[in-house]
């Protein structure tokens, strides 16, 4: 039941893209997000849509897949959509009672919602094709010059590979305990909140109990395998960048370079 | 016939990258009062299969009925179902939540909506038949020991009084002692209440000891269904599926093997016992 939502989830392939370096992604990711705020015309959303097909080409991830981690994030789209909608400042161009729809309005509204899910797609890209593992690896090595300034970057990191490990772990724990309650007559759908929220408990306290034990038991485990934090630990497989990456952040660049032109000289041009 | 199958299919995640086919055109009944014991390699379906039995995952194909009536009808009452047909998931323990371990056990018969003091004698005579005594009653759960804990978690279903009971690896991670313990228990609940066991496990030993007939699943598929003796028999070609038979099967194999005339359906010490003295009689 739980096990539907996609966003957030490695999806296993051989693409160039699942190849690459996971900094080049980190940093290509992070360079699509602000390209996205760089421009404010239809010329500039077409650039985007190309690039961003033609990145869904190349990591091989079924669209229907990736079309299935969006319906997560329809309802806050269609929050923001209203708001935009309903509360810009314009030229009216229909009015109902208390609700004013102005051109502005539409335009922010359509516009919003396409850079919403140009943003979701891009970043959902990005841990559709680096497992966990990758990206935390890529984090630590990038916030590596963060050390000089007492920022204990492998600690967060470590911690964070964790977190995100214990995410399948603690989901499939939900699973099995909700089932085993379920035989037991459990119901947790129906009713009101108020007793919805009580047909919890017997759902939340055995998953608290079991993420401690387990949290206790990986505790344990790391500190029998002499783990004492990051002075001096070495890789078995260090991150280095190869010719796909130098290419990959060439064309990241190029992409950028040529946003931020439409940005600036987009109204002239056309 | 109690529970029938009829062709069951199942399939993880359907029609993405990650669908698996989790068990393959199931077919089989099982009469009022069978003990039955379930055996396969991890990852064989076994689980699967028994969350279809009180229709915790629906099949992708095909139909179960339980006394006479599929569970896929529309109005069918799957929560009445869940009370009749009773699961003890593998380490049960892990599902405790109450502060007590009464309380704890009440909770299966509370969900039935009977009122509260039916549910208490329920619980309390669950509780007896586990063999957790009156001390511990008020005891919270997370002090007892494993195979407490076990117990008082397999009570938490025995409490709904089900007239079908499964029981997935109940004796996992337990010592012999407890092991045993629970067992006999088992045992006892089916000859004296009558009722239907489905134990899964990857005890030989324990299967030849208790159970009536055996199931054997192999990747998704029920690959036999027999008596425990003429199953055993096969443990050339269990072993070609990660499985054994019991080891005094092995030891008559052998003997015979010797050239000592002893026949070798024995699956238990005790049958072991009796031809091996019958030989030395000869």
């Amino acid at each position: 039941m739980i096990r539907d939502i996609t966003i957030g989830q490695y999806y296993p392939s051989n693409s160039v893209l699942h190849r690459l370096d996971p900094r080049v992604k980190l940093i290509g990711t992070f360079i699509f997000i602000v390209s996205l705020f760089m421009f404010n015309t239809l010329y500039g959303y077409i650039v985007v849509a190309l690039f961003l097909g033609a990145v869904i080409k190349l990591s091989k991830v079924p669209f229907r897949f990736i079309a299935r981690g969006m319906k997560a994030i329809v309802v806050l789209m269609l929050f923001m959509m209203f708001f935009n909608l309903f509360f810009t400042p314009g030229n009216t161009i229909f009015e109902l009672w208390i609700i004013k729809v102005t051109d502005n309005g539409l335009r922010q509204a359509v516009f919003m919602g396409i850079r919403l899910i140009f943003l979701i797609l891009g970043s959902s890209l990005m841990t559709f094709t680096t497992t966990p593992n990758q990206l935390t690896d890529g984090l630590e090595k990038i916030m590596r010059p963060l050390n000089h300034i007492k920022v204990p970057v492998h600690e967060i990191s470590m911690m964070m590979s964790i977190a995100l490990r214990f995410i399948p772990i603690l989901l499939e724990e939900t699973d099995k305990i909700m089932k085993a309650q379920m035989a037991r007559g459990a119901d947790f759908e129906s009713g009101g909140v108020l007793k919805r929220a009580k047909s919890l408990i017997p759902l939340l306290v055995p998953l608290f109990v079991s993420a401690f034990r387990r949290a206790n038991d990986l505790a344990m485990a790391m500190e029998a395998r002499c783990y004492r934090g990051g002075d001096g630990r070495t890789k078995m497989k260090p991150l280095r960048y190869q010719g796909k990456d130098y290419a990959a952040y060439a064309c990241v660049l190029v992409y950028f370079a040529a946003v931020i032109a439409l940005g600036i000289f987009g109204d002239q041009l056309f | 016939m109690q529970i029938i199958f009829d062709k069951v299919n199942y399939i993880y995640s359907d029609g993405t990258a990650f669908s698996r086919h989790a068990i393959k055109d199931i077919s089989f009944t099982i009469n009022k009062g069978e003990f039955i014991g379930l055996i396969g390699h991890t990852g064989s379906g076994k689980s699967t299969l028994i969350q279809h039995m009180n229709g915790l995952i629906k099949a992708t194909d095909g139909r179960i009925y339980f006394n006479g009536q599929d569970i896929y009808e529309k109005n069918y009452n799957l929560r009445s179902l869940r009370s009749k047909v009773g699961l003890v998931f593998q380490y049960p323990e892990h599902q405790l939540f109450e502060t007590t371990v009464f309380k704890d056990v009440v909770f299966g018969p509370a969900n039935l909506g009977l009122d509260k003091l039916e549910c208490e004698l329920r619980a309390y005579e669950a509780l007896k038949m586990v063999g957790i005594g009156d001390d511990l009653l008020d005891a919270s759960p997370f002090e007892l020991s494993g195979g407490q804990k076990r117990r008082v978690a397999i009570a938490g279903v025995l409490a709904m009084r089900p007239e079908v009971l499964i029981l997935d690896e109940p004796t996992a991670g337990l010592d012999p002692r407890g092991r045993d313990d629970i067992l006999e228990k088992i045992a006892y609940l089916h000859r004296e209440s009558g009722m239907t066991i489905i134990l899964v496990t990857h005890s030989m030993e324990d299967i030849a000891n208790y159970a009536d007939r055996l199931f054997v699943m192999n990747r998704g598929e029920l690959v036999m269904q027999d008596k425990a003796k003429a199953v055993f028999s096969h443990y050339k070609e269990l072993e070609k599926m990660h499985l054994a038979a019991p080891q005094v099967t092995y030891v008559m194999n052998a003997l015979r093997d010797q050239g000592f005339q002893v026949s070798t359906d024995a699956t238990t010490v005790e049958e072991a016992r009796k031809e091996l003295l019958g030989l030395l009689q000869r």
